[in-house]
């Protein structure tokens, strides 16, 4: 680890994109234009399953002002029975999911699109596709897609050797559970629903393409442009030399923006009308097409000695896919018991397709699904045992050596200290009034490394602009700008930090995992430790000594001691300026596959009041305590602490997705798809606990996604204690509460 | 593709007048806050449309010699809260002109939107009910009043004949030991369509109610008058078993749909709550007049 | 179809354009006028991201019709900040992190704005409800409500 005084890591400045978005001139993916331009619209299935029997354009190839049709016809088939995967996406699945192929699978799914010379022209022309559909019975809920006479989406997918939705099935197992629920003096197993919920970013999906040439160029709002890039290209056929793509600032993913949606089929428009073409998402088409996470049915079950030590964990969980294979359930089977420290686990996960939009990434994807079940069933046991529920975490709390069920044996982590911290903090102890409830929760996300690449360069001026390979999504920029100032002790204020495109930096993937500033802050520190070995030679070239008695300390280079010469000290400043002279342009770039980001812990404590006449619940305090490993900009590890609370209040409370019984999204805008408004929270409290990973070289850990993990059941066992009546089921929204509490 | 006109006259006669010859292709634009995202939609596309917010009548805030308010259709709930006096006369007629949607919809909706837009759900109609405001509309064939209930039709249905445009609401004079409250029911604190939403207006002399009107929305077709409820409260002075019977009355009343924003039991169940709640805020409010 | 010509004033400028009877002032703002400060979020008005004034009243551009704009003064983000002088409320939200994505920042900011050009000291409670209908779902609106809370507090101080 480097020695580092911590003058800039740990201080909360002003990130470098910042005066760009608050004056409104930060250009995001919708807000850019190109001479020339069209637009595209995408023709939507106005059916839940059905057969494409035939496609006809002509109407809309003839209509005024029409450029181009495409549909799935116009992109690369991927066979069926043929996986070709990119990272964790199969493209048999990603290319159908963005042009449907043999079927419509979902309400809203894409079947054709038309670019033209306006908006309203495209989405006219649309209308005026003829396409024959012989309609298929339709199931939107797991409970039935697994029933054995359930309609069955695809006839290639089988399970035990039957036709089936169950598309997939992974197992965790440790130990012997029967074994273990023998020792135990209280068993108890539950069953729980929840709904599928939206990541609810604020900017919709869009995408601008032009292709010169056979070679396009891309600005999309994503969590990675080398993503967009690899996918376009599988999906168009153009090599991804031929593609660059191009990371417009992006307006909130939560994951949903790991995948593409528009940037093929734009690509395809733009090539075969030779014009560049633009397409924007309506909010509608966001909620109805892209990708929420999966709704699920699980059971739980829980076993403990009298003395408090869980001696066994069972758990099940189905987890919806929407319409194709690939829901997260190794987020919610790997992590639903990982906090703790259990000898018998058997946790089992199933992937259940239906006629709903294919789900995509949501903050610690299927996590908060896996942890709602187990951390609900632990406020049992706690109750059964007389035991407060953090003293029966904090006894059974992972630590380091613990081996987990999904297989690893932690290191130094952080666990334990964020218990202890919720129970020794003043909210654990405020007294609550009548119809008020207390509950807490925790919970563990694995956290990634993976791909990233940087190159820091000075200037010759002697100031420093660093470029890495990962859209911002919520301040890394000024992170990574902290990280090099300090390496580098120089003012914050010199340093710029941009996000490069597909054609000016290495490969780096995606924004998510919450593996961004892990991994990029690893390549970004070897840089700038290079730049800083090449700033000592070229010093000792000035002054002609050996390069190993220069030192670099406070920003500038020195002699090592009395021995290495007298000199006066020299600067960046003074280095850069004679660069030419002295060996040429001074930068260094690493790319590398980082590893050793270690799991992320926390533990949540929520405060609600229940209204019992109208059944609503309100949160009236929440804090959280995370082992966040090292807070490079504290202000913006805080922010993803309470983002993800706010989400998961809104998971718990009001989120839902509602169907008609045609499969048609009920809901399908803001004012339905209730997510939190400013009014509905209290002020989100965020206590940091850093606990440094010992295998980055400041002590990252990821933080942005287990904020999301805890929230359900903290909820959820609030209302418990506030009600004495448990809910098995989210959203907990009025009438749901009425229900419960009028059904005594 | 249809020609649209956009036009915003200065005069009533004149927008009457492009409304009759558009025969039923025009829509009024006031706060545009329904209207744009049922364009958008494509739920309505109107060949004309006519905005009323340049007609002095439609836009102003006038007391009348007899001490009651006329409010022109097109004002804004914004413009609304400002006025000096008019939330002291009608508290809850203010309050639930300002429940439609956020901050920035306050800048544009309008009551005559809310009400035109026929659905049982509009937050201020309730409380216009319960305050015994009576429309003016205009049309070809002239002026004409109606009380506020007799108004809708059904969901997205009213009563205006063909060419004629809503211009006013007229509220009456307050007598002495009145208010009025708009209590509703919304799973957030904020931003969503009302579930249940109940107007109680309450005229007090020395703790006992000389005169009462419920307005309750959201549970059947149209907003609803509920005279029985009225009837419990009247005479009493609000004891528990008139509220009771009040909330029954307002239970009773209820027709509700199971839908996306609730069910037939939870509507039923919140509307008698939510009565209780609303005479508490209106008595409490009518005993400081 | 004929255009509609509109003469109109914008972050005090006078600015002409032509439109479709039926456009909103958000196309146009984002479109024709080169002003993409403004975003659509939802283009039905329930999440305040394209958050303009309008004759001094906050309202939201795509619930407005484009010539609705003939005679009025509209005010956008673009013209907060004076010159390279941030607004107090830009300076707070980049000192307190009252951002992370910054797709609805600009609602929020002319939002905020709005509501201590009117209330100088409010209470939390008055901001979250005034801001209920700008959606932010990065932030959770603790630090939006804690930078609004601060500024107000600033500019009292130096008032």
């Amino acid at each position: 680890m480097n020695v580092i005084n911590n003058k800039w890591i740990g201080s909360r400045t002003i990130r470098p994109d910042g005066a760009d978005k608050v004056t409104g001139r930060a250009s995001y993916s919708a807000d850019t234009s190109m001479p020339g331009m069209i637009w595209g619209k995408v023709l939507r299935s106005p059916h839940a399953h059905a057969r494409i029997v035939s496609i006809d354009t002509s109407r809309a190839e003839a209509h005024p002002g029409v450029k181009a049709v495409v549909t799935a016809k116009d992109i690369v088939e991927f066979p069926l029975d043929k996986s070709v995967m990119l990272g964790i996406q199969d493209m048999r699945w990603m290319s159908r999911n963005v042009l449907a192929r043999e079927k419509v699978l979902f309400h809203g799914h894409p079947v054709a699109a038309v670019a033209a010379m306006s908006e309203r022209i495209a989405a006219e022309a649309c209308k005026l596709i003829e396409v024959v559909y012989e309609v298929l019975p339709h199931v939107i809920e797991i409970e039935e897609a697994i029933k054995p006479d359930a309609p069955i989406l695809h006839d290639f997918l089988s399970f035990e050797g039957k036709p089936s939705n169950i598309a997939g099935k992974l197992e965790h197992k440790l130990g012997d559970v029967e074994a273990g629920f023998a020792k135990a003096d209280v068993v108890i197993e539950r069953h729980f629903k929840t709904r599928p919920v939206h990541q609810g970013y604020i900017e919709p999906h869009s995408a601008l393409v032009s292709v010169v040439d056979g070679k396009a160029v891309i600005w999309s709002s994503s969590q990675g442009q080398f993503m967009v890039r690899a996918m376009t290209s599988l999906l168009t056929g153009i090599p991804q030399s031929d593609i660059r793509a191009i990371p417009a600032e992006i307006g909130g993913g939560f994951g949903g923006k790991t995948i593409i949606y528009l940037e093929p089929v734009a690509t395809i428009l733009a090539k075969k009308t030779g014009r560049p073409v633009k397409m924007v998402m309506t909010r509608d088409e966001v909620m109805r097409a892209t990708g929420p996470t999966s709704g699920s049915m699980s059971t739980v079950k829980i076993g403990a000695t009298k003395d408090g030590k869980i001696v066994a964990a069972q758990g099940t969980f189905y987890l919806q896919a929407g319409a194709l294979p690939g829901s997260p359930i190794r987020g919610a089977a790997g992590c639903a018991f990982a906090p703790y420290d259990i000898p018998n686990v058997h946790s089992t996960g199933f992937d259940v397709v239906s006629n709903r939009s294919k789900v995509a990434a949501y903050r610690a994807p299927g996590a908060p699904i896996g942890a709602y079940a187990a951390e609900c069933v632990l406020d049992e046991v706690a109750e059964a045992l007389g035991m407060d529920p953090l003293e029966l975490r904090l006894k059974n709390a992972a630590r380091q050596g613990t081996k987990a069920a999904h297989g690893p044996v932690f290191p130094v982590i952080g666990f334990v200290d964020t218990i202890e911290a919720a129970i020794a903090h003043p909210h654990y102890k405020t007294p609550l009034g009548k119809l008020q409830g207390r509950g807490v929760a925790s919970g563990f996300w694995f956290n990634a490394g993976g791909e990233s690449s940087a190159q820091v360069n000075i200037t010759e001026d002697g100031n420093v602009a660093v470029t890495t390979g990962h859209p911002d999504i919520g301040g890394s920029r000024a992170s990574i700008a902290n990280i090099t100032a300090e390496l580098l002790g120089i003012d914050y204020k010199r340093v710029s930090v941009l996000i490069g495109d597909t054609a000016t930096i290495g490969y780096s993937n995606l924004t998510g995992g919450s593996r961004v500033l892990f991994a990029s802050a690893m390549v970004v520190t070897q840089s700038t430790e290079k730049v800083i070995k090449t700033l000592c030679e070229r010093a000792a070239k000035i002054w002609k000594i050996d390069p190993e008695a220069v030192v670099w300390e406070d920003g500038e280079a020195k002699p090592a001691g009395e021995n290495a010469g007298k000199f006066p000290a020299l600067s960046l400043v003074d280095i850069a300026a004679k660069a030419s002279e002295t060996g040429g342009p001074i930068g260094a770039g690493v790319q590398q596959n980082t590893q050793g980001a270690e799991g992320g812990f926390a533990t949540h404590v929520c405060d609600v009041e229940v209204d019992p006449e109208l059944g609503i619940v309100r949160v009236l305090r929440y804090t959280s305590f995370q082992d966040v490993g090292r807070a490079v900009h504290p202000s913006y590890v805080e922010g993803q602490m309470q983002g993800g609370a706010a989400q998961g209040i809104g998971w718990a409370l009001s989120e839902e997705y509602l169907y008609d019984k045609n499969g048609k999204v009920d809901n399908a805008s803001f004012l339905d798809y209730r997510m939190p408004v400013c009014s509905d929270l209290p002020m989100l409290d965020a206590v940091m606990i850093e606990v440094p990973n010992p295998k980055h070289p400041q002590g990252v850990r990821g933080v942005g996604e287990v904020p999301l993990v805890p929230p359900l059941a903290a909820v959820a066992n609030a209302v418990a204690n506030a009600l004495g009546k448990r809910f098995y089921s989210l959203p907990m929204s009025p009438p749901r509460v009425l229900e419960v509490l009028d059904g005594a | 593709m249809t020609e649209i006109r956009y036009i915003a006259p200065s005069s009533l006669e004149e927008a009457i007048g492009a409304y009759a010859a558009a025969a039923g292709a025009a829509r009024i634009l006031a706060g545009g806050t329904d209207l744009l995202v049922q364009m958008r939609a494509g739920v309505v596309s109107p060949g004309t449309i006519i905005d009323i917010k340049k007609i002095a009548e439609a836009t102003g805030i006038e007391e009348t010699p007899e001490g009651g308010f006329r409010l022109g259709a097109a004002v804004s709930g914004a413009a609304l809260a400002e006025h000096p006096r008019f939330g002291q006369a009608w508290p809850g007629v203010l309050e639930a002109v300002n429940l439609i949607g956020s901050t920035q919809v306050q800048g544009r909706a309008s009551p005559g939107g809310n009400l035109c837009n026929g659905s049982p759900a509009g937050d201020s109609v309730p409380a216009m009910v319960a305050a015994g405001a009576v429309v003016t509309l205009q049309g070809p064939n002239g002026r004409r009043t109606m009380p506020v209930e007799a108004f809708p039709a059904g969901p997205g249905r009213t009563n205006l004949a063909p060419g004629e445009i809503l211009v006013s609401f007229t509220l009456p004079p307050r007598p002495k030991g009145s208010s009025d409250a708009y209590l509703r029911m919304i799973p957030r604190t904020e931003m969503d369509i009302a579930v249940v939403g109940v107007g109680v207006n309450l005229t007090l002399e020395n703790g006992t109610v000389t005169a009462a009107r419920v307005g309750l929305g959201a549970v059947a077709p149209t907003v609803l008058l509920v005279e029985a409820a009225a009837k419990a409260l009247i005479g009493s002075k609000l004891e528990e078993a008139a509220l009771e019977a009040a909330a029954e009355a307002c239970r009773a009343a209820c027709k509700p749909i199971d839908d996306k924003r609730g069910t037939i039991v939870y509507r039923t169940k919140v509307a008698g709550v939510l009565l209780k709640r609303t005479v508490a805020i209106a008595a409490e409010r009518a005993g400081r007049n | 179809m004929a255009k509609m010509h509109v003469a109109t004033t914008i972050n005090g400028e006078p600015e002409e354009f032509l439109c479709e009877p039926h456009d909103s002032m958000l196309d146009l703002l984002r479109g024709a006028l080169g002003l993409t400060g403004a975003k659509e979020g939802c283009g039905t008005g329930d999440c305040g991201a394209c958050s303009i004034m309008l004759d001094g009243r906050l309202v939201c551009s795509c619930l407005m019709l484009a010539p609705e704009a003939e005679g009025r003064k509209i005010d956008t983000i673009e013209g907060m900040a004076q010159g390279e002088t941030l607004h107090p409320l830009q300076q707070k939200f980049l000192e307190m992190a009252a951002l992370q994505c910054g797709i609805c920042t600009p609602g929020v900011l002319m939002a905020s704005r709005a509501l201590l050009e009117r209330n100088p000291d409010p209470t939390e409670t008055e901001v979250r409800f005034w801001l209920a209908g700008n959606l932010c779902r990065c932030t959770g609106y603790d630090k939006i409500v804690r930078a609004v809370l601060e500024t107000a507090a600033e500019m009292r101080g130096a008032a």
